[in-house]
């Protein structure tokens, strides 16, 4: 769409919640890149700020320290420029799917009919023109997050900031999501964030996976993914997926440990499971 | 503006942790799954047919369930005038259903009967108006400013347990015409129920559609009256239903203490008069213009909310 735009520059980004003896490190020291129409992943265990940090970047949650800049503008606040998948369902109940999707550009000022015609065009790449008039509570799950997807991309924003967008859906749904969400990508080449927790998912979409750590939430390391484009299913059988997958599982398994280190030693301690101590050690 | 974006600012953020994740309801699936059957296939004409077939019958079977309910308390009110019941109770100066019936076609051809609706009908709907207007306008500023909240809620805390019939008598002082102050009773007696509910539809409106909505570029003008204020629009009407009755008791008792005209005024005369049948058919109309005034509400909110009702159909 706009192969110069899209340039996401986080710089030692530090998100704190809560005063005195109650601060969590949210964010610690974050620092991220995404090039104009690159697909790039946040992958870390629940609970590891990876949320928080997406949010910052769309302009909800403010942050203590660094910067975000977008196409060289710093993030002040929500902005169309940002569009925002969420992983609940955010689609207003009370709109058709068509009026979702132009919603966005009704905030813009755009005429009725413009509107209309962009609606219409984005539902029918999306397969889901036949549902324009349906409201989001007649539609499956998979559905309502494709709604949301191009609702989010009417107004052409310069990134697409996704949070975990597939996380409620089941899993052979979920599979159908990625495959669409990558073909919809190929098409509109534009800037991605997009936060998971799913392995998988983060190298068969990703140019590039960043993993978290948790508590406080680090960068912990930045992992290329030289697959081919257009991705395809077969592809997650590949060797070199596999690879990646045994590297970022290495990398992870250590993180989701740590992020729910204390109930695991109390509940499985006599599993002869490893901990890591500073993993308790840090919650206590 | 400034300190109101903080408020949402806090509040988005502390709400960031805790939205619940929707889980689909039976009746989500329900709606699902016929969703995916009328586009998916084309249905079966048969079907259609035995639907309507069905709810015709559902139809029948309650209208003769409601006329027999009807039926059995003319019944017993017939048997026990006829039977000048006197056991704790007496009904040895109750009128007859013929009795009122009769007088009911006597009264139907009397200008002066309609005059009496009209006029109760009219303050109704000026002061349920006013409620509703007010009680959303400031039941949106409450719900979604900390500050508005602060500030009007403990003033409206302490006003909302004092029955609208309390104002009467500084009704009658404070305002000029009778008029007046019978309408400022029922704007009083509606405006506590539609307020409240407004306060708690918009403070219950899913903090994921503001964020979506914010991030789609609304601003807060457009933010409330395209995202808040649909959002709680099912309890806006909640509150409209219980505000339209409450509105009706409180029209009724200003019409009898210090009324002129109207059916409550009506009913009363008929009292100090002793024309019985009177005092009864009074309270048939006003149970009448009660119920058209409910109905007319629950359809409004049908209109105004259809995607509310969508597939929900009839629900046994």
């Amino acid at each position: 769409m706009m192969a110069d735009k899209g340039n996401v520059e986080i710089r030692n980004l530090d998100v704190r919640f809560g005063s005195g003896a109650n601060v969590v490190d949210a964010v610690n020291e974050v620092s991220i890149d995404v090039k104009p129409g690159e697909f790039v992943s946040i992958l870390g265990p629940s609970g590891c700020g990876k949320s928080t940090l997406l949010n910052v970047v769309a302009g909800f949650v403010k942050r203590t320290g660094g910067s975000v800049l977008v196409d060289g503008v710093d993030v002040r606040g929500p902005g169309a420029e940002r569009g925002m998948v969420f992983q609940q369902y955010s689609l207003f109940p009370w709109m058709t799917v068509r009026k979702n999707v132009e919603f966005g550009l009704k905030m813009q000022g755009r005429q009725r009919s413009e509107r209309e015609t962009a609606a219409r065009t984005l539902l029918g790449l999306a397969g889901l023109l036949a549902f324009e008039n349906h409201y989001p509570d007649q539609l499956s799950g998979g559905m309502k997050q494709r709604v949301g997807i191009v609702r989010a991309l009417a107004t052409s924003p310069q990134v697409l900031l996704m949070d975990e967008p597939f996380g409620a859906l089941d899993a052979q749904t979920r599979v159908v999501m990625q495959q669409i969400l990558t073909n919809m990508w190929q098409r509109f080449r534009l800037s991605v964030l997009f936060i998971t927790h799913d392995i998988d998912e983060s190298i068969f979409l990703s140019d590039k996976v960043y993993v978290m750590t948790a508590r406080p939430g680090r960068i912990k390391a930045e992992i290329e993914v030289p697959l081919p484009r257009p991705r395809v299913a077969e592809m997650t059988t590949s060797n070199e997926f596999l690879q990646l997958k045994r590297q970022l599982h290495e990398l992870i398994r250590g993180e989701s440990f740590k992020a729910m280190g204390g109930d695991l030693k109390e509940g499985m301690g006599g599993f002869g499971m490893e901990v890591g101590p500073q993993g308790v050690a840090e919650l206590i | 503006m400034r300190t109101a974006e903080l408020i949402n600012y806090h509040e988005e953020t502390n709400d960031a942790a805790s939205a619940p994740e929707r889980a689909a309801t039976p009746a989500n699936d329900q709606r699902k799954v016929i969703a995916e059957q009328t586009v998916g296939q084309t249905s079966p004409g048969h079907a259609v047919w035995r639907n309507l077939a069905d709810s015709v019958g559902r139809n029948i079977g309650s209208a003769v369930l409601a006329l027999i309910s009807i039926a059995l308390f003319i019944g017993a009110w017939y048997l026990a005038v006829k039977y000048r019941v006197d056991f704790y109770v007496r009904f040895t100066n109750i009128p007859a259903p013929l009795d009122v019936f009769k007088e009911m076609v006597d009264l139907s051809k009397n200008d002066s009967f309609y005059q009496n609706m009209l006029i109760s009908l009219r303050r109704i709907l000026l002061g349920f108006g006013i409620a509703v207007v007010f009680g959303v306008a400031l039941g949106l500023v409450i719900g979604r400013y900390r500050l508005a909240r602060q500030l009007m809620s403990p003033i409206l805390e302490i006003l909302r347990p004092i029955p609208a019939i309390a104002w009467v008598p500084i009704a009658i002082m404070l305002w000029p015409t009778n008029e007046g102050s019978i309408v400022f009773i029922t704007f009083l007696g509606s405006f506590f129920p539609i307020l409240l509910s407004t306060v708690h539809g918009v403070t219950s409106v899913d903090p994921v559609l503001i964020r979506a909505a914010r991030s789609l570029g609304a601003k807060e003008p457009a933010l409330l009256r395209q995202v808040i204020l649909p959002a709680a629009l099912p309890q806006i009407f909640n509150g409209l239903s219980v505000g339209m009755g409450v509105a009706w008791v409180s029209l009724i008792a200003a019409e009898m203490i210090s009324g002129q005209y109207g059916i409550g005024y009506f009913t009363w005369e008929a009292y100090s008069l002793i024309q019985y049948s009177d005092i009864v058919i009074g309270m048939i109309v006003i149970g009448f213009l009660g119920l058209a005034c409910s109905t007319a509400i629950r359809w409004i909110g049908r209109l105004s909310m259809p995607w509310a009702n969508q597939n929900g159909g009839s629900k046994a």
